[in-house]
């Protein structure tokens, strides 16, 4: 690690106006990214603004349409609360699946989203449910939010406060772990919603997370499991590396996306 | 048995100080005015360096050292070694190249040392680090084991062809006899997986330097102070042997890997001097991937011949065994002395012929890994034995149980006597503990579900308590494999028993001081157990090769006895009798015959008052110390089945089933034993389903953190079922065998047999991810849909 300067700000205009003043500066909230990136030497920010004092970031509110998440809420918390649970079962699910007990009760919404690591669990959740990705300064669907490989349509010092999901009328998320990393090697998000249905990749694309047209519109037409039977993704695109080949992942996302749409059609 | 003494389930003395945060380990001390080393690394698999530049480096805030290979020459430092000579067939010695603890002139792999840097601060010396300039000449690079013979690359020039050594063992022309006359012949090429030891307490060292007295110590991560301290004094030559102690105080896990003399604790005791300071260095855990011993990586062909009724004519094995880029201190012992005497496993055969040659690659040094030989010989056999089986449609069981050797010693052709052993017992106990009987049942309700079922055993033999120190000097051992131990007992009564074996996991404070409490009746709260210093033990040979039981605890056994007989000389001047009529038993010296006794701690007591007999006749004092080197080694053996279920659409395994059964001889402590089991079942596992280390084709590590480097998790076992059996050893006065190696020797094998059973395959190679078995699964659906 290089030496950085800490700032804790405790409002989110502290926290803005810091950024802007700062040289070099980076955000941390759970830190489990950017901690062991630095650990590493391989970033070295001058200047490293927590995010943990700011209330406005927390809180997880449940409407008739949406559950509103805070970008501070921990995995463990989102995996845990009655709200989620009750209203998305998929969402508290894939919290849940997320790393172990410790990066849980550490990791947040926000860090993971706003990072968009192409093997992360959330991004799925936000494209598969269509989510508003809500910022200090406006609100970017889903679909517009993740870029590519830890890209997304956040600005320079824009800070990611809330995520609002819209409940869907059913969903589900497998996941195939990476063995070494337990990261996602392939995971499926799958949700039925009025009119729609969305099939959202993780893990598997080499531009990151990805919807899965193909198998949206079979399950448009009939959401069950055996709807995608036959249908197989294209290796194309897919990542490869020393754990899977772009085949295998491929493969992968026809058996994730028909237990996850298993998973969701069993609920109740 | 009493509650603490031989074969109680004792519980850990030392693990209240593990779990409570209060053991010491090196990276827990600091000395005073302690400066810390952190080394450049190279980033290249194999680079002349034509320059390096320290000046910027030297600048740097709080640098108070920057030193090279050139500095270590200069002090003609020197180079670390290779302790176990080997020789070619044709007679010819290993050809080792040189190994610098600080790279002169070329750098061999990822992670080789290329300088360090000595700061005030950690943060100080990495800067510095980076400032340092380092002008390469990036040379051709080989990785592979398979691809060294025939590769541009030359690692040292030494060796041509990248070739260490070219050795084999057994009669050739017999087995080309047996295999002449073969009903049927089993052919596998089989690929033992590299791995990173990955012990939980990285590798450390501070290095000390006393001017007043001329004298260093060093605190270490070893499993051998002793040994390392005749290494680094005998051939690096930092200082004469009585200049150096060497304290290795509570170390978080081994495993082999910290067995070996290194650079970096090397150079932290050179460089204390240097500067005048204590230099303290702890590694990272990237360091331990890139730099510490890594183990296995062979690549063998191998065959079994049978008769027409399945007995075992002949094994001919020819394996590539990688030795990374450096000889490590006991690297060439591994792939060849601990390997193919190993090849007879639990089985009568005739005839066995192995070659092996030890190649040079741009890796990491490659030496002993838990196990180190022995689970690459068990996977051969039993790989063999499994497809043997299967291809002449004989049940697995069977198949093993007409070729177990029945009569005790047993001389194999591969220079090993086993003295004893029970295989049937084992297989039989292990047949109905696993209920082998109603498998078929268990794999069609798995069908039912979507699943494949499959079955593997592993009968496993291994040689370890690797002694005796005659038998490893003829194999090329530079050193004696004898255990010493000292035996104090204060006036009090209670003891302190001072061992050259090394705990670093095992829990030798609780199972030595059962012993003792056992045969003196003392209760085990009043023993401890001194090891670990220099200074305060007398010479040991360390711990590695499940040693520490047979050679380790026979010599406090040892010791032991002339406690109790100098105790009965004390107690025969005391109860007024002669020596002769005096019995020790129960903790009491009784004249025997009579009611007249004196409790141990009394006798104690008297001999160091010495108020009852005369000092020119009996020497006050009851100390006594003892030097035992075994008459063989032990050959614990047992049988491990393994059943798994795979998800043919993922292609994840999942074990589902383990049973074990071992016979370790005489078991100390059951507690710890089963530990040690279930330890070495999981590293086994590991090799099987999990780890592996992977180097690009330019020798990059890829595997280099757990992000890539999959290391087996509790969530991946089932509960063990152990069961064992006990032939008593007759080569040590305990009749104990070892056991930490046991299951890591088994594992693989039966792992491997129940995949390639469930799929219907021949062979899938280590590590069977879920990749490469669903791709295996595609290929057995293919193949069954074809059919």
């Amino acid at each position: 690690m290089y030496a950085f300067a800490f700032h804790r700000p405790t409002s989110l205009r502290q926290a803005a106006s810091l950024v802007g003043k700062l040289e070099d500066a980076k955000f941390i909230a759970g830190g489990h990214t950017l901690l062991p990136t630095m650990k590493q030497r391989l970033a070295g920010p001058a200047n490293l603004i927590d995010l943990n004092a700011i209330p406005e970031l927390a809180g997880i509110e449940r409407s008739a349409r949406a559950v509103t998440i805070g970008a501070l809420t921990r995995h463990a918390e989102v995996a845990e609360s009655k709200d989620v649970r009750e209203a998305i079962p998929a969402l508290a699910e894939l919290a849940q699946m997320i790393g172990d007990p410790a990066v849980r009760h550490r990791g947040t919404l926000g860090g993971s989203v706003a990072n968009n690591d192409p093997a992360a669990d959330y991004p799925a959740a936000c494209l598969g449910l269509a989510a508003t990705i809500v910022t200090n300064k406006r609100k970017i669907a889903a679909d517009d939010f993740f870029k590519g490989l830890f890209e997304t349509a956040l600005e320079e010092g824009e800070i990611v406060t809330r995520v609002s999901f819209p409940i869907p009328q059913r969903a589900g998320y497998m996941k195939f772990r990476n063995p070494a990393s337990r990261y996602a090697l392939v995971g499926v998000f799958v949700a039925k919603r009025a009119g729609e249905v969305r099939v959202a990749v993780t893990g598997a694309g080499a531009n990151g997370v990805f919807r899965w047209k193909e198998a949206e519109e079979r399950l448009k037409a009939r959401f069950a499991a055996k709807s995608l039977v036959g249908l197989s993704h294209s290796p194309e695109g897919l990542n490869s590396d020393i754990h899977a080949d772009a085949q295998y992942r491929a493969h992968l996302i026809g058996v994730m996306a028909r237990r996850a749409v298993e998973a969701a059609s069993n609920r109740e | 048995m009493t509650a603490t003494g031989i074969g109680a389930p004792v519980r850990r003395k030392e693990d209240q100080r593990f779990v409570t945060g209060t053991g010491r380990y090196v990276d827990d001390l600091n000395r005073p005015g302690q400066a810390y080393a952190y080394f450049l690394r190279s980033p290249h698999a194999h680079a002349a360096i034509r320059r390096i530049d320290k000046a910027a480096a030297l600048a740097s805030p709080g640098v108070l050292a920057v030193l090279t290979g050139e500095d270590l020459a200069a002090d003609k430092i020197g180079n670390l070694i290779c302790g176990w000579m080997i020789h070619s067939k044709d007679g010819t010695p290993m050809k080792a190249g040189p190994h610098p603890a600080l790279a002169q002139g070329k750098v061999r792999y990822v992670g080789d040392h290329v300088a360090v840097v000595i700061a005030e601060t950690l943060l100080q010396a990495k800067d510095a680090a980076e400032a340092i300039v380092v002008d390469y000449e990036v040379l051709p690079a080989v990785v592979d084991p398979a691809e060294a013979q025939k590769s541009q690359a030359q690692v040292h020039e030494v060796a041509p062809d990248n070739t260490v050594f070219r050795w084999h063992l057994g009669d050739k022309a017999a087995v080309d006899q047996a295999f002449a006359r073969a009903k049927h012949i089993t052919k596998l090429s089989l690929t033992n997986n590299r791995l990173v030891p990955n012990a939980m307490e990285p590798r450390a060292a501070i290095g000390e330097y006393d001017p007043g007295t001329d004298s260093f110590t060093l605190y270490t991560t070893s499993q051998n102070p002793h040994v390392a301290r005749l290494v680094l004094s005998a051939f690096i030559g930092i200082a004469p042997e009585h200049k150096l102690r060497v304290i290795a105080p509570d170390v978080g896990g081994g495993f082999g890997s910290k067995i070996f003399i290194y650079a970096e604790e090397t150079v932290c005791l050179w460089a204390a001097r240097k500067i005048g300071r204590p230099v303290k260095w702890n590694a990272e855990r990237t360091e331990a991937f890139l730099a510490d011993a890594h183990g296995r990586d062979h690549v063998t062909e191998a065959e079994m011949a049978v008769d027409e009724d399945g007995r075992i004519l002949g094994i001919r094995v020819s394996t590539i065994a990688n030795l990374g880029a450096y000889l490590s201190t006991f690297a060439s012992s591994v792939p060849t002395y601990l390997y193919a005497p190993l090849l007879s496993g639990p089985y009568d055969i005739p005839a066995i012929y192995c070659e092996v040659d030890g190649v040079y690659t741009n890796t990491a040094p490659v030496d002993a890994y838990r196990g180190a030989g022995r689970p690459e010989a068990t996977f051969v056999v039993e790989r063999l034995a499994e497809v043997t089986a299967r291809q002449l449609g004989m049940d697995p069981a069977k198949f093993r149980k007409k070729n177990y050797i029945r009569n005790f010693p047993h001389q194999t052709p591969v220079i090993m006597t086993y003295d004893v052993g029970d295989y049937h017992a084992s297989l039989e106990k292990a047949l109905e503990l696993a209920d082998y009987k109603n498998f078929g049942k268990r794999k069609r309700e798995s069908a039912r579900r979507g699943k494949l079922r499959g079955i593997g055993f592993s009968s496993y033999i291994e040689a370890c308590g690797i002694a005796p120190s005659q038998a490893v000097g003829s194999l090329g051992a530079g050193v004696g494999l004898w255990e010493s131990a000292e035996v104090r007992v204060n006036p009090t009564g209670s003891i302190e028993v001072l061992t050259g074996s090394h705990s670093h996991g095992q829990g030798h404070e609780t199972t030595f001081a059962q012993l003792v409490s056992d045969r003196l009746g003392v209760p085990i709260e009043n023993i401890t157990i001194v090891h670990g210093d220099t200074d305060k033990v007398q010479f040991g040979m360390g711990t590695y090769g499940s040693r520490s039981g047979a050679v380790g605890m026979s010599a406090i056994a040892k010791a032991i006895d002339k406690v109790i007989a100098k105790g009965k000389k004390v107690a025969a001047h005391v109860l007024e009798a002669s020596e002769g009529d005096i019995e020790f038993k129960d903790g009491k010296f009784t004249v025997v015959g009579t009611d007249k006794s004196a409790a141990f701690g009394d006798i104690a007591l008297q001999a160091y008052i010495a108020h009852k007999f005369s000092g020119q006749e009996l020497e006050p004092g009851l100390k006594e110390g003892a030097f035992y080197d075994p008459t063989n080694f032990t050959f614990p053996a047992g049988v491990h089945i393994c059943e798994v279920e795979i998800d043919p659409e993922t292609g994840m395994t999942s074990i589902v089933n383990w049973t074990a059964v071992d016979d370790f001889g005489v078991v100390i402590n059951p507690m710890i034993v089963e530990g040690q089991v279930h330890g070495g079942i999981a590293q086994g596992v590991g090799q099987a389903l999990h780890e592996r280390a992977v180097y690009d084709a330019s020798g990059q590590l890829l595997t280099a953190s757990y992000m890539d480097y999959q290391m087996p998790r509790a969530e991946d076992f089932p509960p063990f079922t152990v069961g064992m059996t006990v032939t008593p050893c007759p080569s040590n006065p305990l009749g104990v065998k070892g056991c930490g190696e046991a299951g890591a020797i088994a594992a693989p094998a039966a792992v491997i047999n129940a995949i390639t059973d469930a799929l219907g395959h021949e062979d899938i190679a280590m590590p069977a991810t879920p990749h490469a078995v669903w791709r295996a699964a595609q290929k057995s659906q293919m193949r069954m849909a074809a059919e």
